[in-house]
């Protein structure tokens, strides 16, 4: 069954056609990565799907729900869709803990006790149990993005956003990360990422879209799609990359 | 003619202090009030309450405060409504002191990263939910030094009340010197007292924002 459907969706900065009829369907377990050129609407897309871009045409659906930018429609939207940023976008004056702790406690109304728990496992899982009371300035960025995945996994989401998580790391702080969510993918987790990891989509993930010029060009199986592109776009953007 | 003594007179001086002191307090403590909800009303997203602080900022940061008193105490005489000076005074200095505090600390917001309202969006926090665990926790640390910086402003901004008849230091100082005709003795020790509340405060302000630098 489709987790998150979008439909003909079509998004404008302006006059600037960004997003030109996308159409996408992503079900529940798989590992999509969304590929391309800088400027292709990526991170407009994603960004679309959890209601923090409006889109002006067609659907997007999380399970079964329909997204909008309204404020109610998207703190609903965040109970089943969790985000994780470029730059982290950790709170600086809290704890570790207290950023995991914080939208459990005040938007699932967990009590402290409980929510200091889901805290402690969610940093087991991405291997930072002993970094609760640090504040994130502490911590180097592969540690921080290990944070803010457990803080958005604290509101146990259906789906994971990551939108170029690891391209503001130092090289030798991507692979820590990458193992986190590769860890999700085998625990079944729906991951939809924007990445420039091509190893990452080939290996672990399930599905490539490549977009270009705020179109899907390109989509299907990640290790037929990357072995064997088919359209030139996609030969030259691997070439490219590679 | 009575005859004033120095002691006499810096007695009555300082006794005035008391009356520019409370109406500083009270116009600050008035205005940080207002500049509170005007903050909030700017940080919706809502055109039409954006379009009145802006309004508000604009009239208030741009007439002269001496105006703003004037209109205060004797335009709303003139509709009807009996106002004491006292009431005026704190009136226009509470419109005066929130209208610069919004945008001081629409500044200090603005440095806060879009990132952090995003985070608070996608983990589900309402807006008030986002204000008072992010957004104001952050602010204010930054904010802190400037207003304290601005509650000069404010004292000084007392004196003009001494034009509507509010009796506090400079009326009182105004006073004594057509008494004694000695304009040099009063208004030095005048401004001294001036200097003596304003002073701690700039240094405070300083100290504040040093910690804040070194703690970043």
């Amino acid at each position: 069954m489709s987790l998150v459907n979008l439909h003909q969706v079509h998004k404008y900065y302006g006059d600037l056609h960004v997003l030109k009829g996308i159409d996408l369907d992503i079900k529940a377990g798989e590992v999509v990565s969304i590929i391309g050129k800088s400027g292709s609407g990526k991170s407009t897309l994603l960004r679309c799907i959890n209601g923090l871009e409006e889109y002006q045409q067609g659907g997007i659906t999380v399970d079964g729900n329909e997204v909008t930018t309204e404020d109610i429609q998207v703190r609903r939207l965040a109970l089943s869709v969790g985000m994780i940023f470029q730059n982290f976008n950790l709170f600086p004056h809290m704890t570790v803990g207290e950023n995991i702790m914080l939208a459990p406690t005040i938007v699932l109304k967990k009590s402290k006790a409980e929510a200091e728990e889901i805290a402690r496992a969610m940093l087991l899982k991405v291997g930072l149990e002993e970094k609760f009371d640090s504040y994130p300035e502490k911590l180097s960025g592969g540690q921080q993005q290990r944070v803010a995945i457990a803080r958005a996994l604290a509101m146990s989401p259906k789906v994971l956003l990551c939108d170029e998580i690891t391209s503001a790391l130092d090289p030798e702080l991507v692979g820590e990360v990458l193992k986190v969510l590769e860890q999700l993918a085998k625990e079944g987790m729906t991951l939809v990422l924007v990445t420039h990891e091509m190893n990452f989509a080939r290996d672990v993930g399930s599905k490539v879209v490549f977009m270009h010029q705020g179109k899907v060009w390109e989509e299907g199986d990640s290790k037929t799609l990357l072995s064997d592109p088919q359209t030139d776009e996609l030969k030259q953007f691997i070439g490219a990359v590679l | 003619m009575i005859q004033f003594s120095n002691y006499d007179i810096i007695s009555n001086l300082l006794f005035a202090t008391q009356w520019t002191i409370l109406l500083s307090l009270a116009a600050f403590i008035g205005g940080t009030s207002v500049a509170l909800l005007l903050t909030a009303m700017r940080l919706t997203r809502n055109p039409a309450m954006q379009t009145v602080v802006r309004i508000y900022v604009e009239l208030f940061q741009g007439t002269p405060l001496l105006m703003q008193m004037f209109l205060c105490f004797f335009g709303l005489s003139m509709l009807g409504y009996e106002i004491s000076a006292w009431s005026a005074a704190i009136l226009s200095l509470t419109c005066f002191t929130s209208a610069f505090l919004v945008e001081i600390w629409r500044g200090c917001i603005d440095t806060l990263p879009k990132g952090q309202w995003e985070a608070c969006r996608c983990l589900g926090l309402s807006f008030l939910q986002t204000l008072r665990h992010i957004i104001l926790p952050q602010a204010i640390r930054v904010a802190t030094a400037p207003t304290v910086g601005f509650s000069v402003q404010v004292i000084k901004g007392t004196a003009l009340a001494s034009v509507i008849g509010f009796v506090e230091l400079t009326k009182v100082g105004t006073m004594l010197n057509n008494a004694t005709f000695e304009p040099f003795k009063v208004f030095t020790l005048v401004a001294l007292i001036y200097f003596a509340l304003c002073y701690p405060l700039s240094l405070y302000s300083k100290h504040l924002e040093k910690k804040f630098n070194v703690s970043r």
